[in-house]
């Protein structure tokens, strides 16, 4: 007997919904990696130099690695609340396809830390002065990429869910994977600032992300049901 | 004869090298009321989420109404409700934003209107308080007023007595009696004695196994749990 598709989509609501609540009472979590994105880039003309064309060859790059930490940073509190208070066991016993309940959770883990980090970059990028050319490729291959980080980090969030201290292992296992998401993210914004066509980084950003949607709540689902029955 | 609803044959279950329970035999009818018994540490726990197929380390067979349990999967969640031993309640919501999760991911219909399933737990008034400022037994009554939402015919309760009074412990008594009556099945851990008549017990210490059975490992003797009196 399958539930009908309307208890899937309530079911999808009811997790986006607890989770944005969540979220939006513990504000001041949720605001940490954004701080933490503002202030390294805040820093570095006064670290390294105020030159702005220097700036300027930096910036792709320094705005895309510090996004991909700050994700990082929120990625171990994803499922790590719902373990210890046993609404984990609750989410893995219901009724309903754990790979959609997966994807819901990370919606919301990626509405309420890689989308404000989109938001934010062009702002940043005034400040690193990238070059105009830029700032449409930073958008939207952050806006692709860290929906990507989020799919992908929740693999590793997953996995070390029910160890005590996991945030060290949890970097290890996802950065590698993290790598490919970099490059071409990162890569995307240079072409542009050389000049050159970015549309092919950024249609490989969104198959990486459709590749990421498909198969990494299937792993993160896998994950999570081996973390709980140790 | 009726087949019962949940049935368990030869089920074997080890942690860390040490057998928990071997052999154990189970049959859940529609009506029953099991209450799982043991000292602590003994694998009323580990017996429950097996039950609840949190957990798949164990060896035997499972079934569910006469078919294999796993297999079944799906069709057996949509009627179970589990109560594990932590209350699964977010603290920073409130009970009403809690129960609403709870019903959000369930399927069926709702039995009662939340409020009116918080009336009956004695939290009236605390529907959109957030739970942190509730008490331990507050919490868990939280988690208990689930039961008076499911439409699940199976009842998997972990201690689900933990720190409610004597009066909240006399109308979950009822509750739990009410629901077997209707056909339903409970199946719960307690160091409580139960005042409720027709309860099946289920000692863990009769499937303990025989003195100097070592399954995989011979030289871990010296590890091996004492057997109950």
């Amino acid at each position: 007997m399958n539930a009908p598709p309307a208890a899937i989509g309530a079911a999808f609501a009811a997790i986006l919904r607890r989770d944005l609540t969540l979220a939006y009472r513990h504000r001041g979590e949720i605001a940490n990696p954004l701080v933490f994105f503002l202030i390294v880039i805040t820093m570095v003309p006064l670290g390294v130099s105020p030159d702005p064309q220097l700036l300027a060859t930096l910036a792709p790059g320094i705005i895309w690695v510090v996004a991909l930490l700050s994700t990082l940073l929120a990625l171990d509190g994803l499922f790590r609340s719902d373990f210890e208070d046993g609404s984990l066991e609750q989410l893995l016993i219901s009724p309903q396809p754990l790979y959609l309940m997966v994807l819901a959770k990370v919606l919301a883990h990626w509405l309420v830390t890689g989308l404000p980090l989109t938001l934010m970059a062009p702002l940043l990028g005034v400040m690193l002065s990238l070059p105009a050319a830029g700032y449409l490729p930073l958008c939207l291959s952050l806006l692709l990429g860290t929906a990507s980080l989020s799919l992908i980090g929740a693999i590793g969030a997953a996995l070390t869910v029910a160890l005590r201290k996991g945030g060290l292992l949890l970097s290890l296992i996802i950065m590698p994977l993290y790598a490919p998401v970099l490059i071409f993210g990162a890569g995307a914004v240079r072409s542009a600032v050389d000049g050159f066509p970015f549309a092919p980084q950024i249609a490989i950003l969104g198959a990486l992300l459709a590749l990421a949607a498909v198969l990494a709540p299937l792993a993160s689902a896998a994950a999570l049901r081996i973390s709980i029955d140790g | 004869m009726t087949t019962p609803v949940i049935e368990a044959r030869g089920l074997h279950c080890e942690r860390d090298e040490r057998v928990l329970f071997c052999r154990l035999q189970l049959q859940i009818y529609p009506g029953d009321i099991v209450q799982v018994e043991g000292p602590n540490g003994s694998g009323k726990t580990t017996l429950l989420r097996i039950l609840t197929t949190v957990s798949r380390e164990f060896q035997g067979e499972l079934c569910w109404r006469g078919e294999d349990l796993h297999r079944q999967r799906l069709d057996y969640l949509n009627h179970l409700l589990y109560l594990g031993h932590l209350p699964s309640v977010k603290k920073a919501l409130s009970p009403r934003e809690n129960l609403q999760w709870f019903s959000g991911m369930g399927s069926g219909h709702k039995q009662l209107p939340i409020a009116r399933a918080l009336e009956e737990v004695g939290l009236l008034g605390f529907e959109d308080v957030p739970c942190y400022i509730l008490s331990a037994g507050q919490l868990r009554r939280v988690a208990l007023a689930r039961l008076y939402l499911t439409p699940a015919q199976i009842w998997v309760l972990d201690e689900p007595f933990t720190a409610i009074d004597k009066q909240g412990v006399a109308a979950l008594e009822s509750l739990l009696q009410e629901h077997a009556r209707g056909g339903g099945s409970v199946v719960l851990t307690t160091h409580q004695n139960l005042g409720l008549a027709g309860v099946k017990r289920l000692n863990l210490m009769d499937f303990q196994p025989p003195q100097g059975y070592y399954p995989y490992s011979p030289d871990s003797a010296g590890e091996e749990p004492e057997t109950g009196p």
